[in-house]
């Protein structure tokens, strides 16, 4: 692997192809803060010419992140498929990215070296590429997933109907998921993150979600985002799970800090298959993940934000996830500044991750105390809208009154299915017809005469 | 003329359920969009939010307010963050005191030790503290008082974030830091007081040795309930001789879920 390139009367040297990734990265706070990024525009510019030349066999040959010394790399080198690495074996960076671009690689070439791409490959490619580039090869890429419904087909964009609450307040939250069903959210799961981890307190919202979906027969599925073992306990309880929730990272480390491992993620999958609750299919997990969150565990090992992030997917694509989103402005300023570094993230974790075989949501989304508002959000959500993105959020207003951020609304939601004829999963378009709660063109009913029961249903 | 008046928006049936919560339900639409109405505020909340964020707070106004109520003495100190932009982006420069305010509290006559040092610092809202501060340190000083724990002289830290304290406390030789500290804006709550205490503080002190009140304002937690519920917090910390997880709130077993320790990273 070359390490010098040299440009005019210049020389770059990187010593590390972990160096030379973090160097090429577009510019972002976090790989600032960690004291990895490039120093100048040039030499990221140097850093992406040698990237490019770089091929993909490198990356077998070394390990960025020790491979005896954490799980998440071990995970991914295990699991490479070395035959189908072959068809692409000749690559370098550039050339898989013009490859990626060609015509002729089409979405089932792409599903096919899924799983020959190791994620730091996937990393690499995404720093040479612009957004249309990445919004673009996303846009191919249909991973289908399903549970009670299908999420991820061509044409239809899927919501997480997100109806939280400061105090888990029963009312409070069952208007809010009235609401997002009025308008038309909720196909890709009804999803709490609950204000407490209190196990009485998170199986009581579980009960209350399923008694709604059951009384409503929406073809959904719910979740209650609380520690996965906690939910493990909840299984083994009886209490009506759907999906199995966790917040994961890209290093052993940071998951350490998220107190999990792979052995727990599989004992919780296992868990979750076991109930069968699926009808239409049997993907029970659901993982959100963030640029970012490495640093603030203090477990990066100097890599860059972006390529730990793209770790995470690797081991999340272990365990068949219904739904995989980053939370891409969720983590703060310090990582991610501003809207247009906001933007650029989102739409890298959604190429990156569809590229791997994730179904890939974005929670679109920025805190007040980054330079980011309501237009950037339009922004990010107009172009993950044309990359195919499987679902975004719902929250009433884009307002979440118990974390405290803002993310995107239903009325978003509805914004982005009619400027570009996007539909819900086809089991809840039907449903929302059959309620009478959306026409046969798929418009709002001003009046729906079903409102009043499920103001009724839900002792509103 | 044209009498006829557009319609232009369309109301939902189910506005009563606004009763039930806070959150932006029923606010109606035009096409599927959101009304000029519902769009302007949306906007007011967030450009107070990041007012909140980027006004500077006035801190030698707080610091005679503080003076007057308290009748303690107070000093004020900088962090190692310059400014606004890197204090956003250098969490572990707001953590840290300036050169200037490791020296101004060098020079300070000390006792050998006092029980407790009270911190304030603007953090992320300084909405927060110029509007809370006076009210609850005026409570809890007398409560203090009362019970005969000796205090530091009062800090207020510019740009700083909750471990600051753990340097004040130890420069003062003090059992414990309680940091006073605009908590980062929610679009309904650009005014949210966070409260953290540290017992036997020292720098690299790691969150999990601190215990947090959050949400300290007149529409949240009331004055007299944080003032009662930290009396307790720092009573029974110098009862059991430490803070953190190990000393819960007994009336309220409420741990953090992850998405809430993500915001607790942001300090």
């Amino acid at each position: 692997m070359k390490r010098t390139i040299a440009i005019g009367n210049k020389s770059f040297s990187f010593h590390s192809l972990k160096e030379l990734l973090a160097k090429a990265s577009p510019e972002r706070s976090g790989d600032l803060l960690a004291g990895v990024a490039a120093s100048s525009g040039e030499e990221r510019v140097a850093a992406q010419m040698l990237l490019a030349d770089t091929f993909l066999s490198d990356f077998l040959k070394n390990e960025i992140i020790p491979y005896d010394e954490d799980e998440v790399t071990r995970i991914i080198f295990d699991q490479h498929d070395r035959i189908g690495f072959q068809e692409i074996v000749g690559l370098t960076v550039g050339e898989l990215r013009n490859w990626l671009l060609m015509d002729e690689t089409d979405g089932a070439t792409l599903k096919r070296i899924s799983k020959a791409l190791i994620p730091e490959m996937v990393a690499a490619v995404s720093k040479l590429m612009r957004n249309q580039d990445l919004i673009k090869v996303a846009s191919k890429i249909k991973n289908v997933t399903a549970f009670r419904n299908t999420i991820g087909l061509p044409g239809r964009m899927s919501v997480r109907l997100q109806p939280n609450d400061p105090t888990d307040n029963m009312k409070g939250i069952a208007a809010e998921i009235v609401d997002g069903l009025f308008y038309g959210s909720g196909d890709a799961v009804i999803g709490i993150n609950p204000a407490t981890d209190n196990y009485k307190a998170v199986t009581s919202l579980i009960y209350m979600l399923d008694e709604l979906r059951e009384k409503f027969e929406i073809p959904t599925q719910s979740c209650v985002l609380t520690h996965v073992t906690t939910t493990i306990k909840a299984i083994e309880n009886k209490v009506p799970v759907d999906l199995v929730f966790q917040s994961i990272g890209g290093t052993q480390g940071v998951n350490d800090s998220f107190g999990v491992s792979y052995s727990i993620l599989k004992e919780a999958y296992e868990a979750g298959l076991s109930l069968n609750r699926g009808t239409v299919g049997q993907n029970c997990m659901y993982f959100e993940t963030g640029q970012g969150s490495a640093l603030s565990a203090n477990a990066h090992w100097g890599v860059d934000q972006q390529t730990i992030e793209t770790r995470a997917y690797g081991l999340a694509r272990c365990f068949d996830p219904l739904l995989v989103n980053t939370v891409v402005g969720f983590i703060g300023p310090e990582y991610l500044y501003n809207g247009k570094q906001i933007i650029r993230a989102g739409l890298e974790d959604h190429f990156c991750g569809k590229l791997l075989g994730l179904p890939m949501g974005v929670d679109i989304c920025y805190t007040n105390h980054a330079e980011a508002d309501q237009d950037d959000m339009d922004t990010l959500l107009t172009l993950l809208g044309v990359a195919g993105c499987n679902f975004i959020m719902g929250i009433p207003g884009a307002d979440d009154i118990m974390l405290n951020y803002q993310s995107t609304s239903f009325h978003d939601a509805l914004y982005i299915r009619s400027v570009l004829g996007l539909k819900p999963a086809p089991e809840f378009e039907s449903w929302l017809q059959k309620m009478n709660l959306f026409d046969d063109k798929m418009t709002p009913v001003e009046m729906p005469s079903s409102y009043q029961f499920f103001l009724n249903a839900s002792s509103l | 003329m044209n009498n006829k008046k557009l319609r232009t928006q369309i109301d939902n049936p189910w506005e009563l359920l606004r009763e039930y919560t806070q959150a932006r339900i029923a606010i109606g639409r035009c096409g599927t969009s959101v009304p000029t109405r519902e769009l302007l505020d949306f906007k007011m909340c967030h450009a107070r939010a990041m007012d909140a964020v980027h006004i500077p707070l006035d801190s030698q106004k707080v610091a005679d307010e503080i003076e007057r109520v308290s009748s303690e003495k107070v000093i004020l100190l900088h962090s190692a963050a310059p400014d606004r932009s890197q204090y956003l982006r250098r969490p572990d420069l707001g953590r840290k005191l300036s050169a200037d305010s490791v020296t101004t509290l060098a020079s300070l006559p000390k006792a050998t030790s006092v029980d407790i040092a009270l911190v304030v610092a603007d953090g992320l809202s300084s909405f927060a503290v110029k509007k809370n501060i006076v009210p609850v340190l005026d409570r809890l000083i007398r409560d203090l008082k009362k019970n005969v724990y000796t205090l530091a002289p009062i800090t207020v830290v510019e740009q700083g974030r909750v471990a600051v304290a753990d340097e004040i406390a130890e420069q003062f030789g003090a059992r414990m830091s309680v940091i006073f500290i605009g908590e980062r804006p929610g679009l309904k709550t650009p005014d949210s007081l966070g409260i953290y205490l540290t017992f036997n503080p020292k720098p690299g002190t790691t969150d999990e040795r601190r215990n947090c009140i959050s949400n300290v304002r007149t529409e949240g937690l009331v004055y007299d309930q944080a003032c009662l519920k930290l009396m307790y917090l720092i009573n029974e910390a110098f009862r059991r001789q430490l803070s953190g997880v190990d000393l819960k709130d007994e009336q309220e077993h409420q741990t953090l879920t992850p998405s809430n320790e993500l915001i607790q990273i942001a300090y």
